[in-house]
């Protein structure tokens, strides 16, 4: 409740910031000092101490997970702004209006890590949505930002209806939205309560999966990942899709695993398909931020095996994951961002004018591709384990590995371009400040790899 | 204690080099760091070490779990005396930027110490591709000229091939009493025979690219050829020896019922692969390949005597993982300063190489001995105990095996003619200074030959403990 309240009114605070300061850097600074302070909010929760206390009508339900997802979720957003705050600036006449609808985006987070009933999460979906559409259209001299920004409105708006439109038939089927009452069983109701059941499941797992970019429901992603601000990408590309994630997870580990077997085999389908689109597209891309946008999608296809059992290493491993991911591919777009052109020939010979930026990079990709001494390895590896616990069978587990081999083609494609090609690299001047900001980035990724038990021990205090 | 240390000294020492410009310092920490390596690899093997046990995921129990049996420590002595050698031996080759080249092949050195000495499923995965990174890189960076086609498609192979192994480790892991990933509940998970073969399926197609047996062996003459001769050595006579130790660490233990179900089909594939690889040796003319095929063909003797499953051949295969490594860098020593100093690998541009340098010709007479497996070298002990089982297992087969004998000295022995005999060639005639430090560790190495070939009872005495657990249940 704490940082729900206290995003809310810090997204306020900061619209009016640009009324008062007119330095870019400072509402920067306001930003961060906010993030802070919601930090701190947040972990008061999780010690167990309220600001406010308001009857929410159990519409609401704070979870040890919830609010440790919460920590993860802003404690990335202020590394992502501590890194990219001058990017952001650049971008529109006031950064503090961006910063306001980040808020307002972790405001939206806290409610869909915290939702007990299906219209709090369809508020929080929404809360969440709306400003993504206007960072997506904030550049808005480019037309490909545009663009982007009419195309991910009507596509969200869409899937939106398709949600509502699951919600009223599970509201149809057992008259309460409470995700937590008895009576969302569908196992007692009729047969005609039965179908209408789960064909608002399917309705609201499609609107989802609209959300996390999976296949066939990802036509969206490269588009507007590849016309949004740079800054913006990496910010929608983890953060939010992270969020996304954990409410997909925590939906379907909740009642609606009494109804598996439906959906499970739409999941298989969905799954199958989003790792085979995501990775087998990528390997064509010739602009380095289009095969990301790509990449993401082949990375939720791994973060979707979790759906399938509420074991402990699906809960765990959705959130090393997010991690892993949302660390990775904050630094790759951090330095993409200092490229003065995303194909891949502008990173050639990389590695001998900025060695340490093509080292952390190269880290960052061994972390997306899995490799050991990186989080992205254990983060596949709890995956593949939950998947295989859950009891699917061992071939979609080797489909999945089969794909995760493809992926080190894309991956490794740019690391051959930054250290074994000579050339002369597109890339602008990059302060040695930045740098050691994206190397606390690295030593993320060495520390999930190396003591992942260290980022997830506060699961259970 | 030891252990850590063994692990951790050329991990140290790779960071630090990470930061060293010169490269005289560079050599100079990178032979110092590998030389403290072997003297702890030798006290280790001699002297035997506690275990190194540590907590490590909690939640999920993996444990960080170093131990040293035989099988460890013959491996430990091979990777201990093959870094400072090969370090020495190409000490005076022109390489750009040494200190990252050097530091990278520390890492490499770390991966496989950590993959011999991993007592933990899940740490044993973790060093297995931990290895291959470092060797990525340096492949591409300083190989030849298809070098990053090459080692692309090393990489992908080993990689795919390491998944499937993850899964194998899921599987037998989800399978445990205690839930752990200590090799002790792998032994004892309970599998029935369908997920045994899963499993040892999984786990052999990890193996069986990183030995390799044929048909997956494609990668490796490329790899060989392409790689800076300091890689190759290391590929050839270390990062192999990984795939046969998994047979012997996980696949033998671990699913006795599957094993002994594929032993047939794998010696014959293994066989296979021994006639190709010498066929194929005859007709090079590239040194480096020669040795590569050759090498190809003695690893595919070792895995038909591992897997004819008798105490015999594991033996002879515990002696020969030793043997082998010693051998192949010998050769990749000789190879490596003719080409250094002449420019050329083919064998028809060389001769008169004992004329030129009397040493260096006797010294390569000495290692194609070895490589032939004559009495009196350390091969000769291995490979008889290898033929020994093979003919237990199955008299034709062994036969089969044989020819490769006959075939390998064919073509050792004409490598040995064209470069060392003859009139003085123009190429040949440019090899007028003697490299003092290659020479060195070569008679060193020789030495090491001679002596564990007549007298290989330590390496018995070593290898005894995994002997008999694998054998005497």
């Amino acid at each position: 409740m704490n940082a729900i309240i206290a995003s809310a009114l810090l997204g306020v605070l900061m619209m009016f910031a640009s009324w008062i300061f007119d330095n870019e850097k400072t509402h920067t600074r306001i930003a961060l000092a906010g993030l802070l302070a919601l930090i701190v909010a947040n972990l008061l929760q999780l010690n167990g101490v309220y600001t406010v206390s308001i009857d929410y009508k159990d519409m609401l339900s704070f979870t040890q997970f919830g609010l440790y997802v919460n920590t993860i979720l802003f404690i990335l957003t202020f590394l992502y702004v501590w890194l990219n705050g001058d990017e952001i600036a650049k971008i529109g006449n006031h950064a503090a209006d961006f910063y306001a609808l980040f808020f307002f985006i972790l405001c939206g987070a806290s409610i869909l890590t915290s939702f007990n009933n299906l219209l709090m999460l369809f508020i929080g979906i929404e809360i969440l949505s709306i400003p993504l559409y206007i960072l997506t259209g904030s550049d808005k001299k480019n037309l490909n930002s545009n663009e982007a920004a009419l195309k991910y409105f009507l596509m969200g708006a869409f899937s939106t209806g398709i949600f509502l439109l699951g919600i009223t038939f599970i509201y149809g089927a057992t008259g309460t939205f409470q995700l937590t009452s008895p009576s969302l069983n569908p196992a007692t109701g009729m047969a005609k309560e039965q179908l209408m059941y789960s064909a608002g499941l399917i309705l609201i797992f499609v609107s989802f999966n609209f959300k996390v970019s999976a296949a066939p429901f990802h036509f969206w992603t490269p588009d507007v990942y590849d016309g949004a601000p740079t800054v913006f990408t990496s910010f929608m590309a983890t953060i939010v899709k992270a969020t996304a994630m954990i409410a997909f997870v925590v939906l379907f580990h909740s009642q609606f695993k009494a109804l598996g077997y439906a959906w499970e085999l739409l999941l298989t389908f969905v799954l199958i398909s989003t790792l085979f689109v995501g990775n087998i597209t990528a390997v064509f891309q010739r602009s380095v931020k289009r095969m990301l946008a790509y990449s993401s999608i082949a990375q939720v296809g791994f973060m979707l095996f979790a759906l399938y059992g509420p074991t402990n290493f699906a809960n765990e491993g959705i959130l090393l994951y997010i991690m892993a991911y949302s660390v990775a591919s904050i630094g790759l777009f951090g330095v993409l961002i200092k490229m003065k052109e995303y194909s891949f020939e502008a990173f050639n010979g990389l590695a001998k004018k900025e060695p340490l930026l093509a080292g952390m990079t190269t880290l960052f990709l061994l972390s997306l591709a899995g490799i050991p001494l990186t989080g992205g390895f254990f983060a596949k590896y709890y995956m593949l384990n939950a998947a295989v616990q859950s009891g699917i069978g061992l071939w979609l587990v080797a489909l999945a590995i089969l794909f995760a081999a493809v992926s080190i083609y894309y991956y490794f494609k740019l690391i051959q371009a930054m250290y074994f090609v000579e050339g002369e690299p597109a890339i602008q001047e990059v302060e040695q400040g930045y740098k050691y900001k994206l190397l606390v980035f690295a030593i993320l990724i060495l520390g999930l790899g190396i003591l992942p038990n260290v980022f997830l021990s506060y699961l259970y205090f | 204690m030891v252990l850590l240390s063994i692990l951790s000294i050329p991990f140290i020492a790779a960071i630090i080099l990470l930061f060293v410009k010169q490269n005289e310092k560079a050599n100079y920490i990178a032979i110092a760091s590998s030389g403290i390596t072997l003297a702890l690899a030798l006290n280790i093997a001699f002297n035997g070490a506690a275990n190194f046990d540590t907590s490590w995921i909690s939640s999920i129990n993996a444990r960080f779990v170093l131990t040293a049996d035989g099988l460890s420590k013959i491996l430990l002595l091979l990777t201990g005396i093959s870094f400072p050698a090969i370090l020495i031996a190409t000490s005076k080759n022109d390489i750009k930027n040494r200190a990252q080249f050097l530091s990278l092949m520390l890492f490499t050195q770390t991966g496989l110490l950590g993959v011999f000495l991993a007592g933990d499923a899940l740490l044993f995965y973790f060093f297995w591709e931990l290895a291959l990174i470092p060797v990525y890189f340096l492949c591409s960076i300083w190989g030849g000229e298809k070098r990053i086609a090459v080692t692309f498609k090393f990489f992908i192979y080993t990689f795919l091939g390491s998944l499937f192994m993850l899964i194998g480790i899921i599987l037998v892991y989800t399978h445990t009493a205690d839930q752990s990933f200590a090799i002790q509940s792998f032994k004892e998970a309970n599998l029935n025979f369908g997920q045994q073969l899963t499993a040892f399926a999984l786990f052999f197609t990890a193996f069986a690219i990183k030995m390799p047996i044929f048909p997956l062996h494609t990668w490796q003459p490329d790899a060989y050829e392409q790689s800076p001769t300091a890689v190759t050595m290391v590929l050839s006579a270390v990062m192999v020896k990984m795939g046969l130790y998994g047979v012997m660490r996980w696949l033998m233990p671990l699913f006795p019922e599957a094993f002994a179900a594929h032993s047939n089909f794998v010696v014959i594939l293994s066989v296979i692969g021994i006639l190709y690889a010498s066929f194929i040796a005859i007709r090079q003319d590239d040194m480096k390949r020669l040795i590569a095929y050759s090498s190809i063909a003695h690893i595919g003797l070792m895995s038909a005597a591992l897997f004819a499953n008798n105490e015999i051949g594991t033996q002879g295969v515990l002696i020969q993982l030793f043997s082998h490594g010693v051998n192949v860098i010998g050769l990749w020593i000789i190879a490596d300063i003719i080409e250094q100093q002449t420019g050329t690998r083919s064998l028809k541009e060389m001769g008169g190489l004992a004329k030129q340098n009397p040493t260096l010709g006797i010294l390569l007479v000495g290692f194609a001995f070895a490589n032939i497996a004559l009495p009196l070298t350390n091969a000769f002990v291995g490979e008889f105990l290898m033929f020994n089982s093979l003919f237990q297992f199955n008299p034709w087969i062994a036969a089969a095996a044989g020819v490769s004998v006959v075939l390998a000295a064919i073509y050792t022995l004409n490598m040995v003619q064209k470069c060392a005999y003859g009139e003085v060639s123009e190429k040949i005639n440019k090899m007028q200074v003697p490299n003092v430090p290659a020479q060195f560790v070569l008679i060193v190495l020789f030495i090491v030959v001679i002596l564990s070939g007549v007298y290989p009872a330590p390496l018995f005495d070593l290898t005894a403990d995994t002997l008999k657990q694998l054998f005497i249940k």
